[in-house]
């Protein structure tokens, strides 16, 4: 029986981390906002890893909480330790991550939705997107409540047709025994949306109270902690944290994995979808890597109401018998006990070179896809597609311009582009080496990349803003003092290179320079600077990194500067590929399949060549001087829809 | 990356038909090509504050090294062919000469231009009509099938090998520092200083002979590889000597004397060639004699242009029939000598094999023919399929080049490694060497690292 059940703006299909960012970006905008779960205690859940942030992922993070997202904000609140990674080796790939209690991760963001204004959660199932002429005009839900609305962001992340396997037992099943959705899958199909099946996996939780500690390696977090958040401070977040372990499978593992290999669902065949890489099983690595003789094994805990541990490295969907055997041959867990098994899943999603760069399906108007259901994975990928979605969901309908970051503004505009331009043949990972301008996106300054972005948006306070205008103020003040300041090869400085077996000056040098030392920072020659100001610690790394690495960064901005020449050679929409002579065939398929947004995009796409590029240049030249013997003055033609302009970034 | 299409930073080519005529002409053009010859040119006054459309006489100089002396046009933005700031370096020097010209030019932060770019170019900033449009595309496509064409060529087969094999180590070296970044907590086994200095010396050493390679015989100094063949004492090194206007080898009236190979790089009129002497072609018995036959056939095979010389005072011989079936088809050039003397040669059995503009009377002792030898050369190879040549060799100029930056990315990496920068900083200079040399392979880096990453690392959770 269907009703209708009222009329809002943006509906939300899922409220993972997707959803709950995109609900919370598109509410805030003003737009009168429902967001759809199948259950709302499953909302924010991290149904694997007890942690948000790592390698990559902690930039995307960052990025999201400049934008005026919430994951960093609800972290800050629930970690229970946090590290910075990769200090050692250089400020573009510092990585932050913090391992999460779980359960209130999820009640903070729960109760973040409900407080919001224009915002509503609600329980059910989406069964049906309806559309009139091509554009989005309501969802319907399993039990037929009918919403009229302007816009919808998919966020149904892994619940999709969802199959969970582990040896012979095999469900259908959304993450965490929560049930999948069934109908929707088919509305899409007939909807003309091209689905894949992908595949991941997650790893067994066992009770603390039976591992032995003893036989691991403690892992602590750091002294000094960094907040996620922009607008948290160290003092503000800072509290007891917890411990995880550190131990490792042995060669009786892996002859337990090699032994009952054949009752993997994966070796038999029974598992469809495909996996990522980077987030192989263990007998996925005993198998691929069999000279291996040890592989790490990290116990994280899962919250600190819980006594759940988190068994990192031992993904699996071999059977409970076997997993059971294969646990208890590492060395703390021999008389492990498990409160939920290891499993793999199976789930739909949506071939992401549908969309546009903007997450609207290029078919149909108003719709935007967001998360793992774009081919994905991880929550802070899935949490960064989710406002991007939930923003441009609220522009299009203030009929405003789409925010596109491009891949020189931020990891998340790298993560979108590759998606969209090149689709993803396996759930697709952040990593640092993807984005081709990291020096640039480092964590430090996605504040002065993309919080003007999501200021001018309205996601982002004035006061917020004006306190960025300031930091940046204080950052050029002082790199400018520093760089004009001549310190003498007196005693004091001296001692200092000494100390830090830097090799003495005889004359006169810039501090500028002796920052650029390798050995030498900003901070190690505060006892040469007697003028120093004081300042806060962002504004002193800054002053430390911009001038440290001037020589690389000025490279890199240089190259960025090449790179925007073809990112703002706009191709319309309407652009017929087939029809363009001297492209050759297979470009002007894939072109005409992915319908890039610029000459830049295109060049990313597999199979188009620099030459087909020219022709390319040659033919909206021609277009150009076309229509400008058309009466219409205007150069700039308006098939062009430009993204906000980036401010200056650094 | 865009690694191609950049629109507006300075591009410079060899204008002029390669080997024609004895003036090359060296076009910059671009925002700053003013000031970037000036930094080769050494004249009463610098470039730069000349007018537009002047021509300045004086010297290119590059490494303290004088290259030529040329006329210098200056010619400003917007009044050019592609309406940007244009320089045009005429030098005097033959194509040798030229291209080092260009070569210097490239060194100081010109890219090689693409072929048709200056067209493109002009098109695009408005300089052509709407309908030459079509001709630009044609241009660029019809070039790129000829590099096509070119990339099979056996040089190129064996410097693509070697490249690649180079940045597989590279990529090697990337993906251990990145799997270590991606996976900070993972035990990877991290690459040591030592050993990434150690990598990176190697594989510098290996750039650095390729490109001197490059620089003494393949690419520079090396143009067309000329073989002389014939009969024993029909006068090959005299003809050779002809050439080289010099006595080098020894020549003498007893069959079989020139043994060794001697290998001559000479400039005919801006047509640069190697010349290999040869043994003599026949059937010996005479051990010495006979690894000089068997090398003058190997290097015929391989020669881009095969003279035959041929004694016209004589009937043709078995030897003589042996050889012009041998040579047939190939780019030949057949030399009738002692013309001065009285003609025994059949015309009609010889144009059985060799096409009749491909035969020139010549008398090496009375200094005739060397005029008809030229024009021959360039008929063969500057018109009609001499395009191909000339492709060849500016597609090799294009792989120096980017074999030459990423030598540099490789030097920067040392000192990066040197100066014990954090490693991301190594990995970028890893990954501009990767990228340049991908250029002349045709490989794109940014899948291939991930790839790397997870084939070589056991990684995830």
């Amino acid at each position: 029986m269907m009703y209708e059940a009222g009329t809002i703006d943006v509906a939300v299909v899922g409220g993972g981390h997707a959803g709950c960012e995109a609900a919370l970006a598109a509410a805030r905008m003003g737009m009168k906002t429902i967001m759809f779960a199948i259950s709302l205690d499953s909302i924010a859940m991290m149904p694997c890893n007890p942690s948000i942030g790592g390698s990559s992922k902690g930039h995307l993070v960052r990025e999201i909480d400049a934008l005026g997202g919430q994951m960093g904000k609800a972290i800050d609140k629930t970690y229970i330790q946090t590290k910075m990674l990769n200090t050692g080796k250089g400020p573009a790939v510092y990585s932050l991550r913090a391992q999460a209690d779980k359960v209130k991760y999820q009640a903070e963001m729960k109760l973040t939705l409900e407080r919001t204004p224009n915002l509503r959660i609600y329980q059910g199932e989406i069964a049906e997107i309806l559309t009139e002429n091509g554009k989005v005009s309501g969802v319907v839900t399993a039990a037929g409540a009918i919403f009229r609305c302007k816009a919808a962001v998919l966020c149904m992340g892994t619940f999709m047709h969802g199959r969970c396997l582990h040896g012979e037992v095999i469900v259908p099943s959304g993450p965490n025994n929560l049930m999948p959705a069934t109908h929707l899958s088919e509305n899409l199909k007939d909807m003309g949306i091209r689905l894949y099946r992908f595949k991941t996996g997650t790893p067994a939780r066992i009770l603390k109270s039976s591992l032995d500690f003893e036989k691991m390696q403690p892992q602590y977090g750091d002294e000094n902690i960094v907040p996620f958040s922009f607008e948290n401070t160290a003092e503000d977040i800072k509290r007891e944290q917890l411990l995880c372990w550190l131990t490792y499978t042995n060669e009786k593992t892996h002859q337990v994995i090699r032994d009952n290999l054949h009752r993997s669902p994966l070796f038999g065949g029974v598992i469809e979808g495909t996996g990522p890489r980077y987030c192989p099983s263990i007998e996925d690595k005993v198998v691929r890597f069999a000279d291996k003789d040890r592989h790490q094994i990290f116990i994280e805990p899962e919250g600190e109401g819980t006594e759940e541990m988190y068994i990192q490295g031992m993904s699996s969907s071999l059977p409970e018998d076997v997993q059971i055997a294969m646990y208890r041959t590492i060395p703390g867990l021999e008389h492990c006990e498990f409160t939920r098994f290891a499993y793999a899943i199976e789930y739909d999603c949506i071939d992401a070179t549908q969309l546009k760069l903007s997450l609207e399906f290029k078919e149909y108007k108003g719709l935007f896809s967001s998360g793992q259901f774009n081919g994905s994975s991880g929550y802070e990928e899935a949490a960064a597609q989710g406002l991007i979605g939930g923003i441009n969901a609220a522009r299009y309908i203030q009929g405003e311009v789409p925010v596109i970051l491009q891949r020189s503004d931020g990891y998340i505009g790298v993560l979108i582009d590759d998606l969209i331009s090149k689709g993803s043949k396996e759930p697709y990972r952040m990593m640092t080496s993807r984005a081709e301008f990291r020096l640039l996106l480092r964590q430090d300054n996605a504040d002065q990349r993309l919080l003007p972005i999501g200021h001018e948006i309205g996601l982002i306070s004035q006061e917020r803003y004006l306190a960025l205008r300031e930091k940046e103020r204080l950052v050029a003040l002082e790199i400018e003092r520093v760089k004009g300041l001549t310190i003498a090869p007196n005693e004091t400085t001296l001692e200092i290179l000494e100390k830090y077996q830097s090799s003495a000056i005889k004359s006169g040098v810039r501090l500028s320079d002796l920052i650029k030392r390798p050995e030498l920072d900003y901070e190690k020659l505060a006892p040469v600077d007697g003028e120093r100001p004081d300042l806060p610690e962002p504004v002193k790394e800054q002053v430390n990194i911009q001038i440290k690495y001037e020589g690389y960064i000025g490279q890199q901005l240089k190259q960025v500067e090449q790179f925007k020449k073809l990112e703002n050679r706009k191709l319309g929409d309407d652009m017929d590929y087939k029809s363009i002579q001297g492209l050759r065939i297979e470009a002007q398929q894939k072109l005409d399949a992915i319908h890039p947004s610029s000459l830049g995009q295109a060049s990313r796409i597999t199979g188009v060549s620099p030459a087909d590029i020219s022709v390319l240049l040659i033919y909206l030249e021609q277009q150009k001087r076309a229509s400008s013997r058309d009466v219409i003055p205007n150069p700039e033609r308006a098939s062009s829809r430009d993204a906000i302009p980036n401010p200056a970034s650094l | 990356m865009n690694r191609f299409n950049q629109l507006d930073d300075i591009i410079a080519a060899i204008s002029t038909p390669l080997g024609v005529g004895g003036i090359g002409i060296v076009r910059i053009s671009g925002g700053g090509s003013i000031e970037l010859v000036d930094g080769l040119f050494s004249g009463k006054n610098t470039l730069l504050s000349k007018k537009s459309h002047t021509l300045s006489y004086g010297k290119i100089i590059h490494h303290g090294e004088i290259i030529d002396e040329a006329l210098v046009s200056v010619m400003k933005a917007p009044q050019t062919y592609t309406k940007e700031d244009i320089v045009e370096i005429n030098c005097h020097g033959g194509s040798l000469v030229t291209r080092r010209i260009l070569e210097a030019v490239l060194n100081e932060g010109a890219r090689l231009a693409e072929p048709g770019e200056f067209t493109k170019r002009a098109f695009l900033n408005g300089r052509m009509d709407l309908t030459q449009a079509e001709a630009v595309i044609d241009i660029i496509n019809s070039h790129t099938d000829l590099s096509r064409q070119a990339a099979v060529n056996q040089l190129e087969g064996r410097l693509k090998i070697e490249v690649g094999s180079m940045r597989q180590e590279i990529l090697d070296m990337i993906a251990s520092i990145e799997a270590v970044i991606d996976y900070p907590e993972h035990d990877v086994e991290e690459e040591t200083y030592g050993t990434m200095e150690q990598g990176t010396l190697k594989i510098l050493d290996r750039m650095e002979k390729l490109l001197q390679n490059a620089d003494r015989g393949k690419i520079i100094r090396e143009g067309l590889e000329t073989v002389i063949v014939g009969k024993p004492n029909v006068g090959k090194s005299s003809l050779l000597n002809w050439l080289l206007e010099e006595e080098r080898a020894i020549v003498t009236d007893i069959p079989g004397t020139t043994r060794d190979t001697v290998e001559e790089y000479i400039n005919i009129d801006g047509i640069p060639m190697k010349i290999v002497d040869t043994a003599g072609i026949r059937e010996t018995g005479d051990l010495v004699e006979k690894m000089g036959v068997e090398k003058s056939k190997a290097h015929a095979e391989k020669a881009d242009l095969i003279l035959m010389m041929l004694d016209s005072s004589r009937p043709l011989e078995a030897e003589d029939r042996e050889i012009l079936s041998f040579i047939q088809g190939k780019k030949t050039l057949v030399l009738l000598n002692k013309t001065d003397l009285t003609q025994a040669l059949s015309m009609e059995e010889l144009e059985k094999y060799i096409p009749k503009e491909q035969l020139l009377s010549v008398s090496i002792k009375e200094n005739r023919g060397f005029e008809e030898l030229i024009n021959g050369l360039k008929e063969l190879f500057f018109h009609g399929e001499g395009v191909k040549a000339e492709d060849g060799l500016l597609g090799n100029t294009r792989h120096k080049n980017a074999l030459f930056r990423a030598k540099e990315a490789m030097e920067q990496c040392l000192i990066t490694i040197r100066t014990r920068m954090p490693e991301d900083f190594i990995s970028l200079d890893l990954q501009d060497a990767n990228r340049a040399l991908g250029e002349i392979t045709g490989d794109v880096a940014d899948e291939e690292i991930i790839d790397r990453i997870f084939t070589k690392f056991c990684l995830g959770k």
